[in-house]
């Protein structure tokens, strides 16, 4: 009977013939209550039913998901986790985030593989040179690590980028994190998944909300596939469903919902051990551990519930990726697939407490919520356990949209949306 | 590629076209409108799973339509220049 992983058990079972591992998470039937009710199994929603049980000590937790564990956006992400955002509020949650990241294999016992390869958002003018001095600079007032690389530093770290004198998009430098990277996203889900079952909490998977209880006015429960279930406390991180969910609640939100493609190549021996963001392209690289080419890049500019991608956005990827790196050429292309993404006017997140009242939110990270699954997870907990805010999530309340402070991070999102 | 109808070109490229936001979101009026008001106006949106009634401009030409689309299959129901839709 092994429950904790270690390099101890992974021995004892090689010489058990692996006949001892158990279930890496319980799957319970649901109960007909509990003191929170997380909507949604992707990493936010499983961060925050694991943070809790470990920071706030309500275990009589349950997280209700339709399909699978982690088959939303956090199975489909390309997995870059960076902080090198702009604006002080987004430092701090970001921040948040990464630092939890750098602990987060040992917190949960599970190898999430993180691998702080650095990543460089390159400059291909003067001016970007200039933004790019800007961006860094309040970086590293913030307390992020963060460098102004000259052409010579990217070639040292990306030295198959195309260099070349008649290059679209040249070289004027760019922005270093070092300590950005990749993890690996299953394992970001399932960790999160084994340790929150581990304390307690319930993931009941192929149970899809379909309505909520309201009584007094407050929200209540939900009504689900597998019946009602009523909570003290309910939250939802349902990433591009949640207009979907809100209007079953009865109030709309500053969100619409996009395709976002990605694709694979075949695997190919080690080549590129960073990962490379251009602006002009709008397209990121990167390799994985198993040799693949890892492609993303900018939305389909359609709104759409289809989780499949059209060509055009596709095509205008490959092409971006082919004017950065002539070298994959020939390269053949192994899979492409797209995530239902939930994008705000301001490309930042949601997290508070929803129109109706003890229906609290965590959504709007659009394309780039896993690297904030950690922090997302943290918030979206201490709004539950407490009913209120900390200064971190504070700045990222709904309310935001009717004072006017939006946090506009549409250069830090990196990703044009 | 998907096709969609411009009501003045007909099919074309999707490439060629640009989303405008929820048909019927009309601007608000006046010098007293409420905070939330202007909110609702400027950033809620019904973003519908299936069936949705949207504004969209054909960039070559620059006719402004209300397509009806569906945005869970991409179907495209009917396509209206604006300013025609209420007597289609
Ligand atoms: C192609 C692609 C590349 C990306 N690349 C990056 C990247 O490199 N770095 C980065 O930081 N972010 C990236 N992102 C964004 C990131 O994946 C998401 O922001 C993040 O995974 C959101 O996590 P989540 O838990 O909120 O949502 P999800 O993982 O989508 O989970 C939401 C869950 O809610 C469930 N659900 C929906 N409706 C209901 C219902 N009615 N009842 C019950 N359950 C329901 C869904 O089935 C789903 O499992 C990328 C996204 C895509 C699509
Ligand atoms: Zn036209």
């Amino acid at each position: 009977m092994t429950r904790r992983y270690s390099a101890l058990s992974l021995f004892k079972e090689g010489l058990a013939g692996q006949t001892g591992w158990k279930q890496a998470w319980r799957s319970p039937e649901p109960k007909p209550s509990y003191d929170a009710i997380v909507i949604g199994g992707g990493g936010h929603g499983l961060a925050t039913a694991y943070y809790l049980a470990r920071n706030h000590n309500i275990a009589r937790v349950a997280v209700l998901e339709k399909g699978w564990i982690g088959g939303g956006n956090t199975g489909r992400n390309t997995t870059v986790v960076r902080s090198n955002y702009y604006y002080p509020q987004s430092v701090e949650l970001y921040g948040l985030a990464h630092r939890l990241y750098e602990g987060l294999s040992k917190d949960l016992n599970y190898n999430v593989m993180l691998s702080q390869r650095g990543m460089v958002n390159l400059c291909h003018s003067t001016a970007e040179m200039e933004v790019g001095a800007r961006t860094v600079n309040a970086m590293q007032i913030s307390g992020i690590d963060a460098e102004l690389f000259s052409p010579e530093d990217v070639r040292r770290v990306a030295p198959i980028y195309n260099f070349s004198p008649y290059a679209r998009f040249p070289v004027f430098g760019g922005i270093w994190q070092g300590r950005a990277g990749t993890a690996r996203h299953d394992a970001v889900a399932w960790g999160y998944a084994r340790a929150a079952s581990r304390l307690g909490v319930d993931i009941i998977q192929n149970c899809e909300i379909t309505d909520f209880i309201i009584g007094g006015g407050r929200c209540r429960g939900v009504q689900t596939t597998r019946g009602a279930i009523r909570g003290e406390r309910i939250g939802m991180a349902v990433a591009g469903h949640s207009s979907v969910l809100a209007g079953k609640a009865g109030f709309r939100l500053p969100i619409n919902s996009y395709a976002l493609q990605a694709c694979v190549s075949e695997p190919v021996k080690p080549i590129l051990d960073t990962v490379v963001l251009s602006p002009g392209t709008g397209v990121y690289v990167s390799q994985s551990d198993k040799g693949e080419i890892v492609i993303g890049g900018g939305l389909d500019r359609i709104p759409s519930y289809a989780q499949r991608g059209n060509l055009p956005t596709l095509e205008t990827v490959i092409a971006g990726v082919l004017e950065m790196f002539p070298i994959f050429g020939q390269l053949k292309l192994m899979r492409q697939w797209a995530g239902i993404v939930d994008v705000v006017p301001d490309s930042s997140p949601i997290i508070g407490e929803s129109p109706l009242p003890n229906l609290f939110l965590n959504c709007g990270w659009g394309t780039g919520g896993f690297k904030a699954i950690p922090a997302g997870g943290t918030l979206l907990a201490n709004l539950l356990a407490t009913g209120k805010h900390n200064e971190i999530s504070r700045p990222f309340d709904l309310d935001r949209f009717a004072t006017g402070r939006l946090i506009d991070e549409a250069a830090g999102s990196g990703i044009a949306h | 590629m998907q096709l969609f109808p411009c009501p003045f070109c007909g099919p074309r490229d999707e490439t060629e076209f640009h989303y405008g936001g929820d048909a019927g979101n009309a601007r608000p009026d006046g010098g007293d409108v409420p905070i939330d008001r202007w909110a609702n106006y400027l950033y809620l949106r019904s973003n519908p799973k299936g069936a949705a009634r949207e504004i969209w401009v054909h960039m070559n030409c620059g006719e402004f339509f209300v397509m009806e689309r569906d945005t869970l299959t991409h179907e495209v129901l009917s396509s209206t220049a604006l300013g025609e839709e209420h007597t289609a």
